[in-house]
């Protein structure tokens, strides 16, 4: 009985949010205008350079030249490789679930290969295989300044005037070290990287804001001491206003891809299942900012000024502006901190990598800790009183 | 419990600061069952707190407050389906219609659909908004905004109703037909507790709280106030009032004297002997006063009970 009048309530509050929003055009069309002008104006944005990419390795032929190899690949700094793998399949995993950005394979006929590179020149094949996350176009930028990475060998054996390249020797233009293997985005179109990671950035934008203004709102217009003096619990109240807005933000995610997929023609490689828990559980992650916001906000011009204040770094941090890789290490660790950051590499990894959510849970439960620490913190904050 | 029911409100010692001011200043209430009790009181003297204290809106200072028999602000959520609250600025949802604020607030007061339904109708006749069901709430008159406000406060049976200066913005006509409704409301039964500042309104009142500054400086019958006034009022009449004003100046006794065209009225103090021959002994012969003791009126009360306040 108590949970239906409960429930009574929350439906209640929710009708009435959507019967003012139905009304409020500027609201209603900031609905459908921020999606498709965020999408105009980031679909065509530009590549940076990008160093220390996450990086594993499979060493096949595990010889001294072929550690040498990898050693140099990482003193480039182009990439760091904190892993190894045992096969070429786990760094494929490892790469899909957005681990790493980039993998190496050495093959087991490694020193042949370098035998045969010394001989044959030009005709010769390259020495190993890089393995490339290029639904970010600034890395595979990147990393295509590693693949004439020249081979460096054991100093006893090497023959001196070798370590001068192919000119002393006769070869002219050895082929490139490495071959690359660009996953995900072979043609490395920066809208395919974008129009994912803009989900995000708009859901943030336009979810917080609401929210954080829905209970401003009531308190600025005095509704909110006619709310308190009802049988109204806080939960309700919250719940019933945020309830609406889950339903848009589904729809803008619909709109930002269908026009990406149509415009840009970004491959949605999600099912639409995972598109929409994925989607749900930054929502709500969102949402309940935007609630802890509107408890700490006495004017909606504070609540306007809040939400911008827990934008900005999102948009800078997240890995949506510059690359995640590249932010130097304390900046890293405040991004982990934000709910953007872990919804870019779930969207990214299932739209455009094929991931399923559940492989992409370790970015998930970030997410979900922080929509319970925010809902916990803005129902503790918010009473029923004026003071 | 006996005596609770008798007492529909009351306080002892209730207070209320914000930071350095003392916006409610240890008021000690009584507010009988089925009594329209007023509060009047200047702005900034501490009605609304006062009220909001009651509701459990805020919470006091100091003091102690039991409404319905209920500790407030402890027990209030006890109260959200006994008590009616019409605040002082209109706090209905303006971008929605008449009838959707009134549904809105019987489902969240879980009233069943049919009741909600035939609850709205019969009010929507008592308030004179049934041809008003439709037009949004922002776009209504101040009496019609008023009335709307009122209708949302009693939609679920309330046996106690607060009433924040609920005629402030409107003509003195919708007033009167809003007293009317007042006193409908107290014969079926409901307490209605309401502020203002209006003499006139104030006088209608069965009982009378006086705020200035936060205390209660006064409270009783108005009756009762009128009669108890300590001071004689007296009243001249005059062509010149500028000048009897300039000669009444410095008279012992005065406590106030304020001009009302052509009349002034004097307060003075009770031990005032024979006060009009007294006042006429100020007067020079040829101010062509006419001097006269009247009865005390509200006004009156209000401005001796507030008088030490104000000096
Ligand atoms: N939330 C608040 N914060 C600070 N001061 C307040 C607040 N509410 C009321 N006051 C002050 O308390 C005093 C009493 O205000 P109020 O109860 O609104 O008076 P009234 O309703 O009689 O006009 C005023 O001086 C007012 O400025
Ligand atoms: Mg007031």
């Amino acid at each position: 009985m108590k949970l239906l009048e409960s429930v009574g309530r929350i439906v209640a509050i929710s009708r009435k949010e959507i019967r003012q929003l139905r009304r409020d055009r500027l609201t209603f069309g900031m609905v459908v205008a921020i999606p498709i002008v965020q999408l105009v104006l980031f679909g065509y944005a530009i590549n940076e350079d990008v160093r220390h990419l996450r990086a594993a390795a499979v060493d096949y032929a595990n010889t001294q030249n072929s550690r040498l190899l990898l050693a140099d690949a990482h003193a480039s700094q182009v990439i760091d490789l904190v892993r190894k793998a045992s096969s070429a399949e786990e760094l494929e995993e490892w790469l899909r679930r957005g681990e790493i950005r980039v993998g190496i394979v050495i093959p087991a006929d490694y020193e042949r290969r370098l035998e045969d590179r010394k001989r044959h020149g030009r005709s010769a094949r390259p020495l190993a295989q890089i393995l490339v996350d290029a639904s970010d176009p600034a890395t595979y930028g990147s990393v295509a300044g590693l693949l004439n990475l020249p081979p460096p060998e054991r100093p006893g054996i090497q023959p001196p005037r070798w370590r001068y390249g192919s000119a002393i020797s006769g070869v002219s233009n050895p082929p490139p070290t490495f071959e690359a293997r660009p996953f995900y985005n072979p043609e490395r179109r920066s809208a395919v990287h974008i129009v994912p990671g803009l989900v995000g950035v708009i859901l943030t934008m336009t979810m917080v804001l609401f929210t954080s203004v829905a209970i401003v709102r009531e308190r600025e217009r005095g509704s909110l001491e006619l709310l308190i003096t009802t049988p109204m619990k806080p939960v309700e109240l919250m719940v019933g206003k945020i309830l609406p807005y889950v339903l848009i933000g589904l729809i803008q995610v619909g709109l930002v891809l269908g026009v990406g997929a149509l415009i840009f023609r970004v491959p949605l490689r999600a099912t639409p299942q995972d598109t929409i828990v994925a989607a749900l559980v930054f929502i709500t992650a969102s949402l309940t900012l935007g609630l802890l916001i509107s408890t700490i906000a006495k004017t909606q011009f504070q609540a306007f000024q809040l939400t911008f204040f827990s934008f900005l770094p999102q948009m800078l941090l997240s890995g949506f502006m510059f690359p995640f890789d590249a932010m130097p290490r304390p900046a890293q660790w405040i991004a982990e901190l934000m709910p953007l950051t872990h919804f870019l590499r779930v969207i990214r990894g299932i739209l455009l990598r094929g991931a399923r959510v559940v492989e992409m849970r370790h970015e998930i439960w970030p997410l979900a800790v922080f929509a319970l620490v925010m809902l916990t913190l803005a129902a503790g904050r918010f009473r029923k009183r004026l003071d | 419990m006996s005596e609770s029911a008798e007492q529909v409100i009351r306080s002892q010692g209730l207070t209320r600061r914000f930071g350095s001011l003392v916006a409610v200043d240890h008021v000690d209430l009584e507010v009988p069952k089925a009594s329209v009790y007023g509060f009047l009181g200047p702005n900034g003297s501490g009605k609304t707190t006062t009220i909001r204290m009651l509701c459990g809106l805020l919470e006091p200072s100091e003091g102690k407050a039991q409404v319905l028999g209920l500790e407030v602000p402890k027990e209030a959520e006890g109260l959200r389906r006994r008590v009616g609250y019409m605040t002082q600025r209109f706090s209905l949802f303006e971008d929605l219609s008449v009838f959707e604020n009134l549904d809105f607030l019987g489902e969240i007061h879980s009233l069943k659909a049919s009741h909600r339904r035939s609850r709205i109708d019969t009010l929507l006749e008592r308030y004179r908004l049934a041809d008003r069901r439709k037009q949004r709430a922002g776009t209504l008159s101040g009496g019609q905004k008023q009335r709307l406000a009122l209708a949302a406060a009693v939609l679920h049976e309330p046996e106690l109703l607060f009433l924040d200066e609920p005629t402030s913005a409107v003509d003195p006509e919708n007033r009167r037909d809003f007293w009317e409704s007042i006193f409908q409301l107290a014969d079926e039964g409901t307490t209605v507790l309401c502020s203002t500042h209006y003499m006139e309104e104030a006088e209608r009142c069965h009982l009378l709280a006086i705020l200035d500054h936060g205390k209660l400086v006064a409270n009783g019958t108005p009756q009762q106030l009128m009669d108890d006034v300590d001071a004689t009022v007296v009243e001249i009449q005059t062509e010149d009032p500028r000048r009897v004003r300039e000669q009444l100046a410095g008279m012992t006794g005065l406590l106030s004297l304020a001009q009302l065209g052509n009349r002034l009225r004097l307060l003075l103090h009770r031990e005032v002997e024979n006060p009009v021959w007294q006042v006429e002994e100020e007067l020079d012969i040829d101010a062509g006063a006419t001097v006269q003791v009247v009865r005390p009126n509200l006004e009156d009360v209000f401005v001796v009970v507030t008088r030490d306040e104000v000096s």
